[in-house]
């Protein structure tokens, strides 16, 4: 392969990260597993492993009420991890950080909680093509229960949207823009702050999804100046069924509770009851405890590493997918953004993406086929499915070379 | 588990040159039939003479798996009665989760027997046979809301 010198990033030390990933020692079908589906989640570091493991074996009792030692200990731990989160987005506050069970949940409460209330019939909600299917349903929900109506900014053919092509959809019906960070389908990073300033100039209130946006990039809500952001704590290798939604104080203060029950109340009687405060109100029930505290230490591990470092390899990673399914003939990349994140996105022509996964899962390579949860972006290149790989940055350049050569077994198979 | 137990060359070659691909008009029943799991899609069109399945075309798009599947299917069912075909969708439906099913008197169809070894594959095999089944199955064959194996 040509120009590795070149390509390759010296300095961030991926042999040593690799061992902090248990499974990535993990054998499949007598070949070692090359874990290249980080887009659908990522895998957990030993620490995160071990702070839930801690949790469940020494400190877990509900949380807020109890009076009792361990209930104190894991509220302790469960709201150090929403200190953590308040570092990690860069909020003002904790009143500013709600946990919830991902994106998904994150992005309905706000459909729900925020827009619901304030639509009404003829306003507008603007979102973009690219939008992963968490990004659409919940705003064709609240637009079918208030008479509000979804408008969608156009992609052009590499897979990014432009400015004034957004801009040129933000009317004076429009009264929500919501926008993924980055594409899940094809990797495309977005200008979101350019965007944000379009939006805010006209009033327009903005959500972020950050699902894929958080594991490649440092993200500073204050700085993007958005009014909300979601992400979910799995694809930051933390653990599943947690997730976080961030609000700017002053728009959360005026929602109304998203789910009503214990701890998201002050009093309650049957003649009246009050909600709690922020970020409470919008956490009702025993929340996933151990979730909070495993994606707590999650960002803890990652500020703990050469995060720098870690992002330049990926950079690499992607130089190097790119150029080597560049070099394969009927291989097309679907998605050549100028500005991606570490994930590519491609068809092989006479291999459909279900067969060439099944073909690379025998060579111990986990990639994902089909619709990536974003048929819009399907249908727009007039595609049933793509072959995703996605890469975190543990992932090495040994185990692009073993896609390829696992997208020309395929290739010979087929032939 | 061996590639070449589910990429046999029966599979292949169906998946190469799909038999009975194509539209059929007039037909007696159409019915789309669609995997969101991964996007298959495919239509199956029959034309019936009296009981019998005098001619049965598909078309779609979608994985080696539900396209070989598909192509065998219309192979094996043309020339068969409604209760035969249902009779053969179950034994193929056995085949395909069922470590000990049987695969005598199948013919071509035995092929399939690989795609037990992967169960992220069974509903590619299975799509066209659902199809088809409700094409059968229906008092009223025409127009039939799509299929889908969720």
């Amino acid at each position: 392969m040509k120009n590795i010198a070149l390509i390759k990033e010296p300095r961030f030390n991926v042999t040593s990260v690799r061992d902090d990933f248990p499974v990535l020692a993990r054998m499949l079908h007598g070949k070692p597993l090359a874990y290249l589906d980080n887009g659908a989640s990522a895998q957990r570091p030993t620490a995160v492993i071990d702070a839930v493991d801690d949790y469940e074996r020494h400190h877990h009792a509900n949380i807020h009420r109890g009076v009792h030692t361990l209930s104190q200990e894991a509220t302790s731990l469960y709201e150090a991890a929403r200190d953590r989160l308040v570092g990690f987005l860069h909020a003002r506050a904790r009143s500013e950080i709600i946990f919830v069970r991902g994106t998904t949940e994150a992005i309905n409460l706000v459909a729900q909680s925020y827009a619901r209330p304030i639509l009404t019939s003829g306003d507008e909600i603007l979102i973009t093509y690219l939008e992963h299917h968490a990004n659409i349903v919940p705003w064709q929900i609240v637009c079918e229960q208030t008479g509000a109506k979804l408008v969608v900014a156009p992609m052009d053919e590499h897979g990014a949207v432009h400015v004034d092509a957004v801009e040129s959809l933000m009317s004076e019906r429009t009264r929500l823009f919501a926008c993924t960070q980055v594409s899940n389908a094809l990797g495309t990073v977005l200008p979101v702050r350019r965007l944000i300033a379009a939006a805010k100039a006209r009033g327009i209130t903005t959500l972020l999804d950050g699902a894929q946006a958080v594991p490649h990039m440092p993200v500073d809500v204050q700085d993007l100046d958005c009014d909300f952001y979601a992400f979910s704590g799995h694809k930051l290798f933390g653990p599943t069924g947690i997730g976080v939604l961030y609000g700017r104080e002053s728009m959360l203060e005026r929602m109304p509770p998203w789910q009503g029950g214990g701890d998201m109340i002050l009093a309650v009687s049957f003649g009246k009851t009050t909600y709690n405060a922020l970020p409470y109100k919008f956490e009702a029930g025993t929340p996933n405890i151990s979730g909070a505290i495993g994606l707590g230490s999650a960002i803890a591990y990652l500020d703990a590493m050469d995060l720098s470092g870690a992002h330049a390899h990926e950079r690499a990673l992607l130089a190097y997918a790119t150029d080597m399914l560049r070099g394969i003939d009927s291989v097309r990349i679907v998605g050549t953004a100028r500005e991606k994140v570490s994930l590519v996105s491609f068809v092989v022509a006479g291999v459909h993406p279900h067969d060439l996964g099944t073909i690379l899962d025998q060579d111990g390579i986990a990639i994902r086929t089909g619709h990536h949860c974003a048929m819009p972006v399907m249908d727009f290149f007039k595609l049933a499915a793509t072959a995703r790989a996605s890469f975190a940055f543990y992932n090495t350049f040994d185990e692009i070379d073993r896609l390829r050569a696992g997208i020309l077994r395929a290739r010979s198979i087929f032939a | 588990m061996e590639l070449n137990d589910l990429y046999r060359d029966v599979i292949l070659d169906h998946n190469r040159h799909p038999r009975n691909f194509g539209v059929l008009e007039p037909a007696d029943a159409s019915v789309e039939g669609f995997n969101p799991m991964c996007g298959d899609r495919l239509t199956v069109r029959v034309k019936m003479s009296g009981d019998e399945i005098a001619d049965i075309r598909f078309e779609g798009q979608g994985c080696a798996i539900s396209t070989a599947s598909a192509s065998l299917m219309t192979e094996a069912v043309k020339g068969k009665t409604r209760t035969e075909a249902l009779a053969l969708f179950e034994r193929v439906h056995r085949l395909l989760t069922d470590d000990a099913a049987p695969s005598d008197q199948l013919g071509k169809l035995a092929a399939l027997s690989g795609v037990r070894e992967y169960p992220a594959r069974v509903k590619c095999a299975s799509l066209c046979w659902h199809t088809l089944a409700s094409a059968l199955q229906s008092a009223d064959p025409r127009h039939l809301p799509a299929v889908s194996t969720e």
